[in-house]
């Protein structure tokens, strides 16, 4: 079925012209690559459906409009153009759900993993333990931390909450997943580019939810070993809080202290 | 009343039909219970409806080909004037006060709401205003 | 067709037909149980509340114009947008709809007299308005307004995380207004179905009429279910109860099943009054009859019932919900939505067209509402969903929803007004009106899908820095002041058209029944009442030679009208 659908767009790109983006982004995982074709499937079905809709509205409010006061023919039905209108678009959302299907199926596939992280979100800031390296990243509020991952390899990613709902929202991996206290939400990624990437909460959790940024920094496994390895030697999360977060909040407080339920 | 009494159990087969399929696919039991719940919201009212719709005559507004002749007469009550809807709402008003301010707020709110209710319905008895 | 209108035998309670002598000003306002009067209420509050609503959003979109702005705080941020939803929803959007629109014209559509509960009515409108006091009152307490958006997810609703009256007095406010609603479910159930003009079927009602139906039917299924959710929250919250605190072994995930449950059902009790309202002023501005009567009352009732199975796909990034069930019944319901505006089209189809200001609101409304639409169905695709939830596309998504149900409100008023007061609104202003509304709606909405796909989150007060957010959330704001300049236009056309402008019983040629009588209707409605053989009784009495018929048959070729 991903073949089927997939092979038109394959088809366009080959002959020169580009599918468009329609606003997204490819992002940098393999599961961002294939939602991210999910969507330009989706928006070449909108575009074409949108089209015909609005072509029809503006011909019938430009040749329809009134001459004088006579009176139409009074069609009140068309049995075989409405059951057209009905059975058309079954078969049309039939297939943008079987498309959808395959895409999430792959997504939440388990690979094997090569790396486990276990993040914890907190009001309001972010805590990512790498078990077994004993090396945790810890920041809130204005510190940005940072979650260090290696390109090409399957990561796990075990998140949790320790208090409200909040979201881990990556926006180049074209994915976010809510953090729940008591639940454990589970997903894999494989990076395939290097980079920093801005992230942050996406579900409302009090007072400073604006400020509760982290980053993605993706880099190869030799650096992603050394940085292991000079946090591993920094020890406690006290340590390791001020040597991340270097760079100051990207976004500008208008409180920098973290207190919970004041004005 | 065979359509209103077809809408209602329609729906209510539709749910049936869908909270069997959530229950056994879904495994989650606050869905499962809620869709089983409009299931029954719409039967029991449904099925009241077909039951008479086949022991009563035809009214007027069922006939495709009644005319205004007969559907003269008294339809219905209809209170005009009343204070009661009014007392009743201002008596709610102070119970959830209450609930926000203190247990003391509920002095007037049940007050003014049994008053509405004894008041309102002597009024109903009476015949109200028209 | 010889004789349409039978002798005039009035169809109305035994004692009377005149006006009586009774309370008058504000006594008479507190005790009324006249469903034209308590719409007319309805109408006036809930557009108030829209103004208030409003007001929050310009605040929103002024601090969002620039990136760390200072124009409120975070704590105030909070509030704002919380109550903007929350008064958008539950005190204009709701009422406005099922308060306003449906009681002064359901009954008039029928041939009734009034509303089958007519004290019950009142205390509707008299809930709703204590309610929302209540609601709006937490600006007043210590601690502010509530503050957790409009949705209020648990745990951070909860008295740890959101101490103080504010969030008390949001939720007391909607137990008042939920129970407002469901009274109006119950009164407008019964209503349609026992209350209709001889030979006024089922299949005979105006469109309006029947998606009111259905919407009454998901207020009563959905309604107690959001009702029940508040009690257990304010019991978590002051009777020490855990149902959902992981602490005390809850679910915090419940809290969105049952909100949810009721959130969903509630969006479409918001819709399908104002598809309801567009449905009819295209065949009256078209002079042609609905086109596909049957498949839109099939398509309603589908969207109705469907309406109820797909809450999750509002939870797809929880990772706790079944994805496929909630992705297929979501993706179908865009199948009846589609039937409808074919529907729609269709009716305007080799129609002569008018293009009067309830007209091109009503278009407005189908433009607006085929963007909102179709980036519903991307929502449907719970991968798609994964990078959109919780950001500026959502956020687009559902406002263009909302505002193309604002024009087709703004339609209902332009179209029914006169009929309901008996004056016409200047068609002048109401244009420009119009296009101050549709253009900014376009101008408010479209940045923000850019927004979210370039990954601009909900619910934050500011934005970083280096990204190019700052363009696009400055178009959005000029969007949001022209729906501002929109709405100062409607008061000043109500102003300068104060009774100045009488109507007449039939200003548009309107066909269904509540044209039939005069603008406004007498005490009880009606003083005749027409023979009813058709869904169009107003115009098979006006216009008894143009009988609608099927596709393909020209007139004078069928003697006998198709219904």
């Amino acid at each position: 079925m991903r073949r089927v659908v997939a092979l038109p767009i394959a088809a366009l790109a080959l002959a020169g012209c580009t599918v468009p983006t329609f606003g997204a982004a490819p992002g940098v995982t393999t599961s961002s690559r294939s939602v991210f074709h999910l969507w330009q499937g989706f928006s070449i079905g909108a575009a074409i459906v949108g089209s015909l809709v609005v072509v029809l509205i503006l011909w019938t409010v430009i040749f329809h409009r009134r001459q004088g006061d006579n009176i139409p023919e009074q069609t009140q039905y068309h049995i075989p153009l409405e059951l057209t209108y009905v059975i058309v678009p079954i078969f049309m959302v039939i297939g943008l759900f079987a498309w959808t299907m395959v895409v999430e199926n792959r997504e939440v596939a388990n690979p094997n993993t090569d790396v486990t992280i276990n993040v914890n979100a907190f009001q309001w800031g972010w805590k990512f333990t790498y078990p077994g390296q004993n090396v945790v990243v810890i920041g809130q509020t204005t510190e940005d931390p940072e979650m260090v991952m290696p390109v090409d390899e399957n990561v796990h990613i075990n998140l949790t909450s320790s208090d409200v709902i909040h979201s881990f929202y990556v926006h180049d991996f074209n994915f976010s997943r809510l953090a729940l206290p008591g639940v454990l939400n589970q997903f894999t990624f494989r990076a395939v580019n290097t980079g920093t990437y801005q992230s942050q909460c996406s579900e409302i959790c009090g007072l400073y939810h604006t400020l509760m940024v982290f980053r993605v920094k993706v880099v190869t496994r030799s650096q992603y070993e050394a940085w292991l390895a000079s946090r591993a030697n920094a020890g406690v999360a006290q340590a390791s809080r001020s040597a991340t977060n270097q760079q100051t909040s990207s976004i500008v407080p208008t409180k920098p202290t973290k207190s919970k339920g004041d004005n | 009343m065979r359509v209103e009494a077809r809408i209602l159990l329609s729906l209510g087969s539709f749910f049936g039909f869908m909270s069997a399929l959530y229950w056994f696919w879904g495994h989650e039991n606050a869905g499962g219970v809620m869709i089983f719940a409009a299931m029954l919201l719409c039967f029991v009212p449904g099925s009241y409806y077909f039951w008479w719709s086949r022991h009563m005559k035809e009214r007027p507004e069922d006939d495709p080909n009644a005319t205004q002749a007969q559907g003269a007469g008294v339809i219905g009550a209809f209170p005009g004037t009343s204070i009661w809807p009014f007392t009743l709402a201002m008596g709610a008003f102070f119970v959830v006060l209450a609930l926000v301010f203190g247990i003391w707020f509920l002095v007037p709110g049940f007050g003014l709401a049994a008053w509405a209710l004894f008041g309102g319905t002597a009024e109903g008895r009476r015949g109200g205003t028209h | 067709m010889t004789d349409v209108l039978d002798p005039p035998i009035v169809a109305q309670p035994a004692d009377h037909g005149q006006e009586h002598d009774g309370p008058t000003g504000i006594l008479k306002w507190l005790t009324t149980t006249d469903h034209k009067i308590i719409g007319m209420s309805y109408t006036v509050t809930s557009v108030i509340m829209m103004v208030i609503g409003g007001a929050f959003a310009e605040i929103i979109r002024a601090q969002l114009t620039s990136p760390s702005n200072n124009l409120v705080s975070l704590a105030q941020y909070n509030e704002l947008f919380t109550m903007h939803g929350s008064v958008m929803i539950y005190l204009f959007a709701g009422p406005f709809a099922f308060g306003g629109l449906a009681n002064m014209i359901v009954p008039i559509q029928i041939g009734a007299p009034d509303m089958a509960f007519p004290r019950l009515n009142a205390l509707s409108y008299w809930l709703y308005l204590t309610g929302s006091i209540t609601m709006l009152s937490g600006f007043f307490v210590a601690g502010g307004a509530a503050n957790f958006g409009w949705v209020a997810y648990a745990p951070l609703s909860n008295s740890i995380n959101t101490p103080g009256a504010g969030a008390d007095l949001w939720i007391g406010g909607l137990l008042l207004t939920g129970f407002s609603a469901i009274f109006t479910g119950v009164n407008l159930t019964a209503t349609i179905f026992y209350l209709r003009a001889p030979g006024m079927t089922m299949f005979r009602m105006p469109i309006f009429t029947w998606n009111m139906l259905v919407t009454a039917i998901l207020i009563l299924l959905a309604f107690p279910v959001l009702t029940a959710g508040l009690i257990m929250l304010y019991c978590d919250r002051h009777f020490g109860t855990h149902i959902f605190s992981v602490q005390g072994g809850g679910v915090p995930v419940l809290w969105q099943h049952i909100f949810w449950f009721w959130g969903h059902p509630e969006v479409y009790i918001l819709a399908l009054p104002f598809f309801g309202v567009v449905t009819e002023i295209i065949p009256v501005f078209s002079r042609k009859p609905v086109f596909g009567y049957k498949g839109m009352i099939f398509a309603t009732m589908t969207i109705g019932a469907l309406s109820l199975g797909v809450w999750a796909h509002h939870m797809f990034t929880t990772g706790v919900v079944l994805l496929p069930f909630f992705s297929i019944m979501s993706f179908l319901i865009a199948v009846p939505t589609g039937i409808k505006f074919f529907n729609w089209i269709g009716t305007m189809w080799r129609g002569e067209i008018w293009l009067s200001t309830a007209m091109l609101m009503a278009i407005g409304f189908l433009f607006t509402f085929l963007v909102g639409g179709i980036t519903g169905i991307y929502l449907a695709s719970p991968p798609i969903d994964f990078f959109t939830h919780d950001t500026y596309f959502v956020v687009a998504h559902f406002h263009s929803i909302v505002m193309a149900l604002v024009l087709g409100g703004m339609g209902g008023l332009y179209y029914w007004g006169p009929k309901i007061t008996g004056y016409l609104l200047n068609e002048t202003i109401g244009k420009i009106q119009f296009w101050f509304l549709f253009i900014g709606i376009q101008v408010f909405t479209l940045p923000m899908y850019l927004l979210g796909l370039r990954g601009m989150p909900r619910r934050v007060a500011g934005y970083p820095l280096h990204t190019s957010w700052e363009a696009l959330n400055q178009l959005a704001t000029v969007g949001a002041v022209l729906i501002g300049v929109s709405t100062v236009l409607f008061v000043v056309n109500i102003g300068y058209s104060w009774k100045k402008y009488p109507a007449g019983d039939n200003p548009w040629d309107g066909h269904t029944l509540e044209w039939f009588t005069t603008s406004p209707p007498p005490h009880h409605n009606f003083y005749r009442l027409p023979r009813i053989r058709s869904e169009r009784p107003t115009w098979d009495y006006n216009h008894p030679d143009r009988p609608a018929k099927a596709h393909g048959h020209h007139d004078n070729q069928d003697e006998v009208p198709v219904v």
